[in-house]
Protein backbone atom coordinates (compact mmCIF):
# COMPACT_ATOMS: atom_id res chain seq x y z
CA UNK A 1 0.00 0.00 0.00
CA UNK A 2 2.76 2.38 0.90
CA UNK A 3 4.53 1.39 -2.28
CA UNK A 4 1.45 2.12 -4.36
CA UNK A 5 0.99 5.42 -2.59
CA UNK A 6 4.60 6.34 -3.21
CA UNK A 7 4.28 5.33 -6.83
CA UNK A 8 1.23 7.51 -7.19
CA UNK A 9 2.68 10.47 -5.38
CA UNK A 10 6.17 10.36 -6.78
CA UNK A 11 5.45 8.72 -10.11
CA UNK A 12 6.30 11.82 -12.05
CA UNK A 13 9.20 13.04 -10.00
CA UNK A 14 12.09 13.10 -12.39
CA UNK A 15 15.50 13.04 -10.85
CA UNK A 16 17.84 14.48 -13.37
CA UNK A 17 21.48 13.92 -13.98
CA UNK A 18 23.33 16.61 -15.77
CA UNK A 19 25.86 15.37 -18.33
CA UNK A 20 28.01 17.71 -20.34
CA UNK A 21 29.93 15.97 -23.07
CA UNK A 22 31.89 18.88 -24.41
CA UNK A 23 29.50 21.80 -24.52
CA UNK A 24 30.36 25.43 -23.94
CA UNK A 25 28.66 25.70 -20.51
CA UNK A 26 25.87 27.90 -21.86
CA UNK A 27 23.24 25.20 -21.51
CA UNK A 28 24.67 24.22 -18.10
CA UNK A 29 24.00 27.70 -16.81
CA UNK A 30 20.45 27.62 -18.15
CA UNK A 31 19.82 24.23 -16.56
CA UNK A 32 21.06 25.55 -13.23
CA UNK A 33 18.80 28.56 -13.78
CA UNK A 34 15.82 26.21 -13.86
CA UNK A 35 16.67 25.02 -10.35
CA UNK A 36 16.65 28.53 -8.86
CA UNK A 37 13.61 29.82 -6.91
CA UNK A 38 12.37 31.82 -9.91
CA UNK A 39 11.75 28.74 -12.02
CA UNK A 40 11.35 26.41 -9.09
CA UNK A 41 11.66 23.02 -10.73
CA UNK A 42 11.09 21.04 -7.57
CA UNK A 43 7.35 21.75 -7.78
CA UNK A 44 7.39 19.23 -10.64
CA UNK A 45 9.51 16.85 -8.60
CA UNK A 46 12.64 17.59 -10.55
CA UNK A 47 15.77 17.21 -8.50
CA UNK A 48 19.37 17.35 -9.54
CA UNK A 49 21.37 14.33 -8.45
CA UNK A 50 25.06 13.82 -8.67
CA UNK A 51 25.22 10.27 -9.90
CA UNK A 52 23.61 8.63 -12.94
CA UNK A 53 22.74 5.64 -10.76
CA UNK A 54 20.19 7.77 -8.89
CA UNK A 55 18.76 9.44 -11.96
CA UNK A 56 15.70 8.92 -14.15
CA UNK A 57 16.58 11.53 -16.73
CA UNK A 58 19.89 12.46 -18.28
CA UNK A 59 20.11 16.02 -19.49
CA UNK A 60 22.71 15.98 -22.25
CA UNK A 61 24.48 19.14 -23.20
CA UNK A 62 27.08 19.48 -25.84
CA UNK A 63 27.66 17.32 -28.88
CA UNK A 64 28.88 13.75 -28.80
CA UNK A 65 32.58 14.17 -29.13
CA UNK A 66 35.33 11.83 -30.06
CA UNK A 67 36.94 12.15 -26.65
CA UNK A 68 33.85 11.91 -24.44
CA UNK A 69 31.32 9.69 -26.18
CA UNK A 70 32.46 6.58 -24.30
CA UNK A 71 31.98 8.31 -20.94
CA UNK A 72 28.54 9.46 -22.08
CA UNK A 73 27.63 5.93 -23.10
CA UNK A 74 28.81 4.57 -19.75
CA UNK A 75 26.80 7.18 -17.85
CA UNK A 76 23.74 6.20 -19.86
CA UNK A 77 24.25 2.52 -19.15
CA UNK A 78 24.66 3.22 -15.43
CA UNK A 79 21.16 4.68 -15.18
CA UNK A 80 18.39 2.35 -13.91
CA UNK A 81 15.94 1.04 -16.39
CA UNK A 82 13.05 3.43 -17.07
CA UNK A 83 15.24 6.22 -18.32
CA UNK A 84 14.83 9.27 -20.46
CA UNK A 85 17.43 11.32 -22.30
CA UNK A 86 16.86 14.98 -22.99
CA UNK A 87 19.03 16.67 -25.59
CA UNK A 88 19.28 20.27 -24.48
CA UNK A 89 20.53 22.82 -26.94
CA UNK A 90 21.38 22.71 -30.58
CA UNK A 91 24.71 20.97 -29.99
CA UNK A 92 23.08 18.00 -28.31
CA UNK A 93 20.26 18.00 -30.84
CA UNK A 94 22.31 17.86 -33.99
CA UNK A 95 25.88 18.89 -33.39
CA UNK A 96 25.40 22.65 -33.54
CA UNK A 97 27.61 24.71 -35.76
CA UNK A 98 30.42 22.23 -35.20
CA UNK A 99 28.52 19.29 -36.63
CA UNK A 100 31.10 18.66 -39.33
CA UNK A 101 34.23 19.35 -37.30
CA UNK A 102 36.75 16.63 -36.63
CA UNK A 103 36.25 16.12 -32.85
CA UNK A 104 32.46 16.21 -33.10
CA UNK A 105 30.55 13.07 -33.98
CA UNK A 106 27.20 14.84 -34.19
CA UNK A 107 24.28 15.05 -31.85
CA UNK A 108 24.11 12.87 -28.76
CA UNK A 109 21.65 10.66 -30.62
CA UNK A 110 24.68 9.13 -32.31
CA UNK A 111 25.68 7.66 -28.92
CA UNK A 112 22.57 7.37 -26.74
CA UNK A 113 18.89 7.21 -27.76
CA UNK A 114 17.32 10.62 -27.29
CA UNK A 115 13.71 10.95 -26.16
CA UNK A 116 13.21 14.70 -26.13
CA UNK A 117 14.82 17.53 -28.00
CA UNK A 118 14.89 21.04 -26.59
CA UNK A 119 16.43 23.28 -29.28
CA UNK A 120 17.99 26.62 -28.55
CA UNK A 121 21.45 28.02 -28.18
CA UNK A 122 21.09 28.03 -25.24
CA UNK A 123 17.40 27.34 -24.65
CA UNK A 124 15.62 29.66 -22.28
CA UNK A 125 14.93 28.25 -18.82
CA UNK A 126 11.25 28.42 -19.76
CA UNK A 127 11.98 26.29 -22.80
CA UNK A 128 13.61 23.64 -20.61
CA UNK A 129 10.66 23.71 -18.22
CA UNK A 130 8.35 23.44 -21.21
CA UNK A 131 10.24 20.40 -22.44
CA UNK A 132 9.99 18.71 -19.06
CA UNK A 133 6.31 19.59 -18.89
CA UNK A 134 5.77 18.05 -22.34
CA UNK A 135 7.59 14.94 -21.18
CA UNK A 136 5.49 14.61 -18.03
CA UNK A 137 2.26 15.36 -19.89
CA UNK A 138 1.42 18.67 -18.25
CA UNK A 139 1.17 20.60 -21.52
CA UNK A 140 0.62 19.45 -25.11
CA UNK A 141 3.34 19.62 -27.71
CA UNK A 142 3.27 22.97 -29.45
CA UNK A 143 5.36 22.40 -32.56
CA UNK A 144 4.67 20.73 -35.87
CA UNK A 145 6.48 20.53 -39.19
CA UNK A 146 5.64 23.24 -41.71
CA UNK A 147 5.36 22.40 -45.38
CA UNK A 148 4.57 24.82 -48.13
CA UNK A 149 4.08 24.18 -51.80
CA UNK A 150 3.62 26.73 -54.54
CA UNK A 151 1.14 25.02 -56.80
CA UNK A 152 0.31 27.92 -59.06
CA UNK A 153 3.06 28.71 -61.48
CA UNK A 154 2.41 32.24 -62.56
CA UNK A 155 4.74 32.58 -65.52
CA UNK A 156 4.22 30.61 -68.72
CA UNK A 157 7.14 28.79 -70.26
CA UNK A 158 8.32 29.63 -73.71
CA UNK A 159 9.95 27.06 -75.88
CA UNK A 160 12.42 28.24 -78.50
CA UNK A 161 11.40 25.42 -80.79
CA UNK A 162 8.00 26.99 -81.21
CA UNK A 163 9.40 30.25 -82.55
CA UNK A 164 8.83 30.76 -86.26
CA UNK A 165 10.18 33.63 -88.30
CA UNK A 166 7.90 35.16 -90.84
CA UNK A 167 9.43 38.05 -92.69
CA UNK A 168 10.55 40.56 -90.09
CA UNK A 169 8.38 39.19 -87.31
CA UNK A 170 8.92 36.30 -84.95
CA UNK A 171 5.74 34.38 -84.28
CA UNK A 172 5.26 32.31 -81.20
CA UNK A 173 3.01 29.44 -82.04
CA UNK A 174 2.20 27.72 -78.81
CA UNK A 175 1.84 29.21 -75.36
CA UNK A 176 2.00 26.57 -72.72
CA UNK A 177 1.49 26.80 -69.02
CA UNK A 178 4.08 24.95 -67.05
CA UNK B 1 26.36 35.01 13.55
CA UNK B 2 24.10 36.43 16.20
CA UNK B 3 20.43 35.70 16.72
CA UNK B 4 19.52 39.20 15.62
CA UNK B 5 20.97 38.60 12.19
CA UNK B 6 18.94 35.39 11.92
CA UNK B 7 15.79 37.36 12.64
CA UNK B 8 16.79 39.98 10.13
CA UNK B 9 17.31 37.33 7.48
CA UNK B 10 14.00 35.69 8.29
CA UNK B 11 12.24 39.03 7.99
CA UNK B 12 13.86 39.63 4.62
CA UNK B 13 12.85 36.21 3.37
CA UNK B 14 9.28 36.55 4.57
CA UNK B 15 8.86 40.05 3.18
CA UNK B 16 10.03 38.94 -0.27
CA UNK B 17 6.85 36.93 -0.74
CA UNK B 18 6.45 34.42 -3.53
CA UNK B 19 8.89 34.83 -6.39
CA UNK B 20 8.31 31.59 -8.32
CA UNK B 21 6.88 32.21 -11.76
CA UNK B 22 3.75 30.17 -12.58
CA UNK B 23 5.31 29.37 -15.92
CA UNK B 24 3.74 26.39 -17.68
CA UNK B 25 0.30 27.31 -16.32
CA UNK B 26 0.53 30.89 -17.54
CA UNK B 27 2.29 31.83 -20.79
CA UNK B 28 5.38 33.96 -20.55
CA UNK B 29 6.21 35.78 -23.78
CA UNK B 30 9.82 36.38 -24.64
CA UNK B 31 11.26 39.86 -24.25
CA UNK B 32 11.53 42.06 -27.36
CA UNK B 33 14.63 41.36 -29.35
CA UNK B 34 14.63 37.70 -28.46
CA UNK B 35 15.43 35.47 -31.40
CA UNK B 36 13.32 32.35 -31.42
CA UNK B 37 12.32 29.98 -34.15
CA UNK B 38 12.78 31.51 -37.61
CA UNK B 39 9.61 31.57 -39.68
CA UNK B 40 9.96 31.37 -43.45
CA UNK B 41 7.41 33.30 -45.47
CA UNK B 42 6.98 31.29 -48.67
CA UNK B 43 5.11 34.08 -50.45
CA UNK B 44 8.06 36.43 -50.20
CA UNK B 45 10.86 33.91 -50.66
CA UNK B 46 12.53 34.00 -54.05
CA UNK B 47 14.75 31.01 -53.46
CA UNK B 48 18.07 32.82 -53.73
CA UNK B 49 19.57 30.47 -51.08
CA UNK B 50 21.43 33.34 -49.43
CA UNK B 51 20.22 32.08 -46.06
CA UNK B 52 21.60 28.64 -46.85
CA UNK B 53 24.97 30.10 -47.75
CA UNK B 54 25.10 32.22 -44.59
CA UNK B 55 23.91 29.64 -42.09
CA UNK B 56 26.81 28.77 -39.77
CA UNK B 57 25.20 25.46 -38.88
CA UNK B 58 24.64 24.63 -42.57
CA UNK B 59 21.17 23.46 -41.88
CA UNK B 60 19.16 25.08 -44.66
CA UNK B 61 19.32 22.60 -47.51
CA UNK B 62 18.60 23.46 -51.11
CA UNK B 63 17.64 20.89 -53.69
CA UNK B 64 16.82 21.72 -57.29
CA UNK B 65 14.39 19.19 -58.66
CA UNK B 66 14.34 20.79 -62.09
CA UNK B 67 14.68 24.21 -63.57
CA UNK B 68 11.37 25.43 -62.19
CA UNK B 69 11.14 23.82 -58.76
CA UNK B 70 13.50 24.33 -55.87
CA UNK B 71 13.06 22.69 -52.49
CA UNK B 72 14.39 24.48 -49.44
CA UNK B 73 14.42 22.56 -46.21
CA UNK B 74 15.10 24.08 -42.81
CA UNK B 75 16.05 21.35 -40.36
CA UNK B 76 15.84 23.26 -37.07
CA UNK B 77 17.72 20.67 -35.10
CA UNK B 78 21.07 22.39 -34.98
CA UNK B 79 19.86 25.95 -35.44
CA UNK B 80 21.63 28.34 -33.09
CA UNK B 81 19.06 31.13 -33.66
CA UNK B 82 21.79 33.56 -34.63
CA UNK B 83 19.52 35.40 -37.04
CA UNK B 84 22.03 35.64 -39.86
CA UNK B 85 19.52 34.18 -42.30
CA UNK B 86 16.99 36.87 -41.42
CA UNK B 87 19.67 39.53 -41.69
CA UNK B 88 20.86 38.47 -45.12
CA UNK B 89 17.42 37.89 -46.63
CA UNK B 90 16.81 40.55 -49.26
CA UNK B 91 13.06 40.02 -49.39
CA UNK B 92 12.66 39.98 -45.58
CA UNK B 93 11.03 36.59 -45.92
CA UNK B 94 12.55 35.24 -42.70
CA UNK B 95 11.45 36.60 -39.37
CA UNK B 96 12.89 35.54 -36.05
CA UNK B 97 9.78 34.88 -34.02
CA UNK B 98 9.62 34.86 -30.25
CA UNK B 99 8.50 31.24 -30.23
CA UNK B 100 10.71 29.23 -27.94
CA UNK B 101 8.34 26.46 -26.85
CA UNK B 102 9.69 24.07 -29.43
CA UNK B 103 10.51 21.07 -27.27
CA UNK B 104 9.52 17.90 -29.05
CA UNK B 105 10.03 14.18 -29.02
CA UNK B 106 10.36 13.99 -32.80
CA UNK B 107 13.12 16.07 -34.27
CA UNK B 108 11.26 16.19 -37.59
CA UNK B 109 8.71 18.47 -35.95
CA UNK B 110 11.17 21.34 -36.21
CA UNK B 111 11.47 21.14 -39.97
CA UNK B 112 10.15 23.66 -42.43
CA UNK B 113 10.03 22.71 -46.07
CA UNK B 114 9.37 25.12 -48.91
CA UNK B 115 8.76 24.04 -52.47
CA UNK B 116 9.38 27.12 -54.51
CA UNK B 117 8.73 28.09 -58.06
CA UNK B 118 11.80 29.46 -59.76
CA UNK B 119 10.79 31.65 -62.65
CA UNK B 120 12.53 31.06 -65.93
CA UNK B 121 13.90 33.24 -68.65
CA UNK B 122 11.16 35.12 -70.45
CA UNK B 123 12.87 34.84 -73.80
CA UNK B 124 13.86 31.22 -74.07
CA UNK B 125 11.95 29.74 -71.16
CA UNK B 126 14.71 27.49 -70.08
CA UNK B 127 18.31 27.98 -69.19
CA UNK B 128 20.92 26.52 -71.41
CA UNK B 129 21.69 23.06 -70.16
CA UNK B 130 25.06 21.63 -71.10
CA UNK B 131 25.22 18.12 -72.43
CA UNK B 132 28.00 16.58 -70.38
CA UNK B 133 28.16 16.30 -66.57
CA UNK B 134 31.51 18.03 -66.49
CA UNK B 135 30.05 21.06 -68.18
CA UNK B 136 27.07 20.87 -65.89
CA UNK B 137 29.37 21.11 -62.88
CA UNK B 138 30.49 24.51 -64.00
CA UNK B 139 26.98 25.81 -64.27
CA UNK B 140 26.22 27.99 -61.34
CA UNK B 141 22.98 28.13 -59.44
CA UNK B 142 22.03 24.48 -59.12
CA UNK B 143 22.33 22.78 -55.78
CA UNK B 144 21.73 19.19 -54.86
CA UNK B 145 21.94 18.85 -51.10
CA UNK B 146 21.22 15.52 -49.49
CA UNK B 147 17.68 15.92 -48.15
CA UNK B 148 17.41 12.36 -46.84
CA UNK B 149 20.60 12.40 -44.79
CA UNK B 150 20.28 16.12 -43.99
CA UNK B 151 23.68 17.10 -45.25
CA UNK B 152 25.15 19.71 -47.46
CA UNK B 153 26.63 18.34 -50.64
CA UNK B 154 29.21 20.42 -52.37
CA UNK B 155 28.06 20.92 -55.90
CA UNK B 156 31.33 19.92 -57.42
CA UNK B 157 31.11 16.52 -55.74
CA UNK B 158 27.46 15.86 -56.37
CA UNK B 159 27.70 14.17 -59.73
CA UNK B 160 30.87 12.16 -59.85
CA UNK B 161 31.28 9.57 -57.11
CA UNK B 162 34.83 8.66 -56.25
CA UNK B 163 36.29 11.46 -58.30
CA UNK B 164 38.31 14.33 -56.88
CA UNK B 165 36.33 17.53 -56.53
CA UNK B 166 36.21 19.60 -59.66
CA UNK B 167 36.62 23.29 -59.18
CA UNK B 168 33.88 25.46 -60.48
CA UNK B 169 36.03 28.15 -61.98
CA UNK B 170 39.34 27.52 -63.62
CA UNK B 171 41.59 30.53 -63.38
CA UNK B 172 44.53 30.47 -65.74
CA UNK B 173 47.53 32.43 -64.60
CA UNK B 174 50.09 33.76 -66.99
CA UNK B 175 53.65 32.78 -66.35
Amino acid sequence: MLENLCRKMFGRSLWVYHANSGGCNGCDIEVLNVLTPYYDAERFGIRLVGSPRHADVMLCQGPAMRSTFQALRRAYEAMPAPKLVFAIGSCAGGGGIWHDAYPVLGGVEKVVPVNFYIPGCPPRPEAIIWGVAVATGLVPKATAPIEFKQVEYPIPAYHPGDLRTEGDMVIYERLEKV
Amino acid sequence: MSIASKFKEARLCLSAGRVTLPYPAKPRPAPPGFRGRPIFDPKKCTGCAGCANNCPAREILVFDVCQEIRIMKYLGRRCTYCGRCAEVCTEKAITMSGDYETATDLVADLQQRLELFMSTCQRCGRCFEPATPLDRLKQRGYRFDDLANERWVLRSQSFLDGEPPVRDIEIELED
